[in-house]
């Protein structure tokens, strides 16, 4: 009885393994959309989703094509910015100046858009946007802001931001660059210090330096064409992430500065910290970019990658990895488009940005080290772009506040009590 | 006094070019649900040249003027081509016809709309894409030619006009090689991928699109029937490749070609 009963059932599995694996490979007649799943555009306006798919277009159609051989050679090609400067993506947030005046939330998704890309190109254009030209908007002279703006904006000077030095990082108002009065000349100063891993530096028209004057923090625009031979902005070489931007450090031996050359409107940490605040809100949304890059290609691997006769993407290990992915991309999203209204509002405080960049940064790096164990061996070649992105989202998960800082700073606002030190 | 240019260019909304598109077997008809869709690439670059002609002299082109038939969706794809470079648009209202239905808005319905809709603006050149990509018709620039009784230059690789004498001379691609006519204005134009390559779009000009007039106008108020007269009977993907096969001389690959009927 029971042997005339397995070959039975052997066969019924068998009819049932064969319709299962039909099933497996049937276009789900669902609309849910992997790529959009809470339907990003029902919160925008018309504007800021026009804003995203140009952003997207040039993003894919000419910087996707440089990277791999600008992340390979270390080489960051300065057209790009002028290609930037021209679409109005550089600035695009401040009114008047050749700039559009548009939405926090349009700058977010230009930002997503470039680091899908890269994170070395967004940090380029972060630097231009939220570190050097924000600044001489928010903090600068009439006349600063003609001299610099317009062109910053076309992309035709490159700045870069000077805050980070070799033994300042998290901790930058004990800098230890100082600026002070030029002992023969009028209305000069002198600056002398040292600034390290600044992208942009070694390709910077424009440097904004920020330095110790009587004890007190102030900004300086160094202009590389007059500040002579005491400036030396060394590239950094053989990094091992965002090797498609350049980085450098910034010496400065007694570089003159004139005094029209000083922020006026601004004093202290706060100076930079505003800064920071309007760059790391980029990030936040920049870094989920990343991530979308990452699981497409992740996704697509695993449809076209066979192993043990089904597509990786049939398992059950890799679809886990896939959904988290989605999942944190869509949280992620909904948390930056509500910051940026409340900015474009004037109710967004530092440590909600704080909150978003920590949390998206983390969520992005953790991800993409997941969806690259999919890729296997083919991980290892930059080909594959996997590496290539959880290589910078490690650095983009440092800079600009490492998340363990974003913590403290969130639990001082908690608590009410200061646990940096 | 040299003519200027009244350029009205049609354009469609499209399946974007980068997406396969799937049949939906319940609807027989192509999945559009969740789809993206874009303008066509055609008609991308007609925008481009007619923006180009502006740009090449001054007081050459008086005006550009898009227009495009369908459902409201159609307003993102006309706001797209204002960005740019076009003044205004049209959109001719159908409801009807919204993305999963625009298979269903025939060429020469399409041709009957724009040949009323560019008397109507006293328009002196068209230019428009060749074809669509979802249907690949290759039609409505030669029946509105017809319908206008105007001279037609179609897959475009290069156009120019003489300003003094308003004769526009159009090479164009053709299987042999390129064939150069020219012709006065009045004429339509329909563009080839090689006359131009479109520019990407300027934030500048996003928030400038946003002041030019969209208009809404109906098929009624142009005095046109747009009922199909075709009926889709079905649809399927084209057969998948079978393998190939090797020969290894030029007397088997004869006697495989005769094999199978080829030669």
């Amino acid at each position: 009885m029971s042997a005339w009963l397995r070959p039975l059932s052997r066969r019924v599995l068998a009819k049932r393994c064969t319709r299962l694996s039909t099933n497996s490979f049937v276009r789900n007649a669902s609309s849910f959309q992997w790529q959009d799943p809470f339907l990003l555009g029902t919160l925008l306006t018309e504007e800021e989703e026009d804003i995203s798919d140009a952003a997207r277009r040039y993003c894919q159609e000419c910087l996707m094509p440089r990277v791999l051989e600008g992340y390979r050679n270390e080489t960051f090609d300065k057209t790009i910015m002028l290609e930037l400067g021209e679409l109005g993506f550089l600035g695009p947030t401040i009114d008047g100046y050749g700039c559009s005046g548009v939405s926090s939330v349009a700058y977010g998704l230009i930002a997503r858009e470039v680091e899908r890309v890269d994170s070395g190109y967004r940090s380029a254009m972060s630097v231009q946007s939220s570190l050097v030209m924000h600044p001489i908007f928010a903090f600068g002279s009439d006349e600063q802001k003609e001299r610099f703006l317009p062109d910053l904006a076309k992309g035709k000077i490159i700045g870069c931001f000077g805050l980070t030095e070799p033994n300042h990082g998290s901790d930058p108002g004990s800098m230890e660059t100082v600026a002070r009065q030029h002992p023969a000349k009028e209305g000069v100063y002198l600056l002398s210090g040292a600034k390290n891993w600044i992208t942009n530096s070694p390709i910077a028209d424009v440097l904004l330096v920020w330095a110790k004057l009587d004890g007190v923090i102030r900004g300086f625009l160094v202009e590389r064409s007059k500040a002579g031979p005491g400036l030396d902005t060394p590239k950094i070489k053989d990094k091992t992430a965002l090797r498609a931007s350049v980085t450098g450090m910034i010496n400065m031996d007694d570089v003159e500065v004139p005094k029209e050359n000083m922020l006026p409107g601004i004093q202290g940490l706060k100076g930079p910290f505003s800064c920071l605040n309007s760059a790391r809100f980029g990030i936040s949304w920049g870094t989920i970019g990343a991530l979308e890059g990452a699981l497409a290609l992740a996704r697509q691997y695993a449809l076209d990658r066979k192993q043990f006769n089904n597509p990786l993407a049939k398992y059950q290990l890799i679809q886990k990895k896939l959904a988290d992915a989605v999942t944190d991309i869509s949280y992620g999203l909904l948390a930056c488009v509500q910051v940026g209204r409340l900015k474009d509002a004037g109710k967004a405080e530092p440590e909600m940005i704080g909150m978003i960049k920590r949390h998206n940064c983390d969520r992005a790096l953790e991800n993409v080290r997941k969806l690259m164990e999919i890729f296997g061996g083919n991980a290892t070649s930059d080909e594959y772009h996997i590496g290539r992105i959880a290589a910078n989202l490690f650095v983009v998960q440092t800079y600009e506040g490492q998340s363990d800082i974003h913590a403290l700073a969130l639990g001082r606002a908690i608590t009410g009590i200061n646990a940096f030190y | 006094m040299p003519p200027r240019l009244n350029i009205v260019v049609p354009i469609k909304r499209v399946i974007d070019f980068a997406i396969k598109p799937r049949i939906s077997a319940a609807k027989n008809a192509i999945e559009t649900n969740g789809v993206k869709f874009s303008m066509n690439p055609f008609c991308e670059i007609a925008i481009e040249e007619a923006v180009r002609l502006r740009e090449s002299s001054k007081d050459l082109v008086e005006s550009i003027t898009l227009v495009s038939a369908g459902s409201a969706k159609i307003q993102d794809t006309l706001r797209a081509g204002l960005a740019l470079g076009a003044d205004k648009a049209t959109l001719i209202d159908i409801p009807a016809i919204d993305d999963s239905k625009s298979l269903e808005l025939e060429p020469l319905a399409v041709a009957k709309l724009l040949k009323a809709f560019v008397e109507k603006s006293n328009a002196n050149l068209v230019i428009m894409g060749k074809q669509a990509i979802d249907d690949d018709s290759n039609q409505t620039g030669q029946m509105l030619a017809g319908l206008l009784n105007w001279s037609q230059a179609t897959n475009a690789s290069k156009v120019t006009v003489d300003e003094a004498s308003g004769v526009v001379t159009v090479a164009r691609e053709v299987d042999g090689g390129t064939e150069t006519v020219s012709a006065p204005l009045p004429l339509v134009i329909t563009t080839d991928l090689r006359l131009n390559t479109p520019r990407y779009t300027k934030l500048q000009d996003i928030m400038k699109a946003k002041k030019k007039k969209t208009e809404k106008i109906t098929p009624e108020d142009l005095g046109v029937d747009v009922t199909s007269r075709l009926e889709i009977v079905s649809l399927s993907e084209p057969p998948k490749r079978t393998g190939g096969g090797k020969a290894d001389s030029v007397d088997a690959l004869i006697g495989k070609l005769k094999g199978v009927g080829a030669i």
